[in-house]
């Protein structure tokens, strides 16, 4: 058997500079910017399998059940839910941090009264997750789970600590920057989005191939949150601010008091 | 200016402790005799079952209303556990993740006003979430309705739920054709 090449970040790095490029040639020659990743892209190596080859099937149906989606209430979520630093007995290690923000959508109207979840590894970079195998320590105090509604004008809020890097074995000596993963619903089901979210000045940014799927580099800008030193709360926490818009046709009609 | 989109990521590998909940899959109420089940499996390129998938399957009430109904992950505030749906609303809205054989399976109520069941696919992998549709036989005509008559039968056939008896309805995906098997039909909305 011939002893197989590590697949470094130097070859990963390369690649993903070339699909940069090709993006920016296709803009260049009148393609439409790209909001969202493109399905199949290959440095991110789990892609390759897990994308549909056939374009998809454009629907313009103004009676598709998509326009209308699920609703959520003060039943789903519980007092604790928003405050990922008080789910256990004792605090948990790392940078407290609060994360707020509004969701809006590509009108520009709030999305009011709706499911915001996020779930993020620990200060050290550990999920609590049987799967993550990285021998970093899991922190007790810290589950990483949270749940919130919007309020009327769309925000969000979070208290939680700052997450680490971890590694992941894309390729050799692979890295995520740190990111908290939100999962948003619109008024309508077509407007699902899940996300990450990163914290500005990250190096590990032009390392990471599932950051740099998205190849447009004013999109990629936009899931990076800004430190807001007024969310800031003296001898307490550090503030970051990061309002999402989702994408795709909102609900057509919306029913009294939702 | 209108505000841009911010771009989708993978959910990635970790979900799994964040967003399945206890009961996810249990859209009709416990013992309800119009009962259905949905069950299938979804795929990889290379026809492998993929087991870190999660599905969220969205639908109107028997009755046709597509407003939903709070109560999904509805909550115990005392322990914070999901204690369930009340089994008196239909919310229209479930959510699993396959199993390590790439395996789901719901139980709901038949749509009313539609003949389908909205699904939108999320998985390590797969950078931007995918839609697609459960068409039941039994309440569809794959000739005359307008998405299913739009495609070759090869592609149509991928939407319909392939009844095995006993209310049980199998539908695979497949994220990608393996070469022997057929790529599902995934929607844009725009
Ligand atoms: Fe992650």
């Amino acid at each position: 058997m011939t002893p197989q090449t590590p697949l470094t970040q130097e070859i990963i790095s390369a690649e993903i500079a070339q699909a940069r490029q090709a993006y920016a040639k296709a803009v260049e020659g009148g393609e439409p910017r790209r909001d969202h990743p493109d399905r199949g892209y290959a440095p991110y190596r789990s892609s390759v399998l897990r994308h549909p080859e056939q374009p998809l099937v454009a629907l313009d149906d103004p009676d598709a059940v998509e326009l209308s989606g699920p609703v959520f209430g003060v039943t789903d979520v519980t007092a604790l839910d928003a405050d990922l630093t008080r789910q256990h007995l004792g605090e948990p290690l790392g940078e407290r941090i609060m994360v707020t923000g509004r969701v809006l959508g590509r009108d520009g109207r709030p999305v009011r009264g709706q499911l915001v979840e996020v779930w993020q590894a620990n200060a050290s970079g550990r999920y609590a997750h049987q799967r993550d195998q990285h021998p970093a320590p899991l922190d007790p105090n810290f589950t990483g789970v949270g749940r919130c509604l919007t309020d009327d004008q769309g925000r969000y809020a979070f208290t939680t600590i700052k997450p680490g890097a971890y590694p992941w074995r894309n390729h050799d000596n692979a890295w995520r920057p740190a990111h908290i993963h939100f999962s948003l619903f619109g008024t309508a089901f077509a407007q699902r989005l899940v996300t990450q979210m990163y914290f500005p000045g990250d190096p590990l940014f032009d390392h990471d191939p599932i950051m740099q799927s998205v190849t447009d580099d004013a999109a990629r800008s936009r899931l990076v949150a800004a430190y807001d030193h007024d969310l800031s709360t003296p001898e307490w926490s550090l503030g970051y601010r990061w309002d999402i818009v989702l994408s795709g046709p909102a609900a057509t009609w919306i029913e009294e008091g939702r | 200016m209108t505000p841009q989109p911010t771009p989708s990521q993978t959910v990635g590998p970790f979900y799994g402790y964040a967003l399945p909940f206890a009961g996810g899959g249990d859209i009709a109420p416990a013992g309800h005799p119009d009962a259905i089940t949905v069950r299938g499996r979804v795929y990889d390129g290379a026809g492998d079952p993929i087991p870190d998938a999660l599905l969220e399957f969205w639908q109107p009430a028997p009755g046709g209303s597509r407003a939903g109904a709070p109560g999904s992950l509805r909550r115990d505030p005392v322990t914070g556990a999901v204690i369930g749906r009340t089994g008196l609303d239909f919310t229209g809205f479930g959510r699993v993740a396959t199993d390590a054989d790439g395996h789901y399976s719901i139980r709901t109520l038949p749509p009313g006003g539609a003949p389908y069941i909205s699904v939108c696919v999320f998985a390590r992998g797969l950078v931007h979430h995918l839609f697609t549709r459960v068409y039941l036989p039994e309440l569809t005509d794959p000739a005359t309705e307008p998405l299913l008559a739009s495609l070759p039968p090869r592609r149509r056939a991928t939407l319909l739920a392939v009844p095995e008896g006993g209310r049980v309805h199998r539908f695979d995906i497949r994220l990608q054709g393996d070469g022997v098997e057929e790529e599902t039909v995934f929607l844009d909305f725009g």
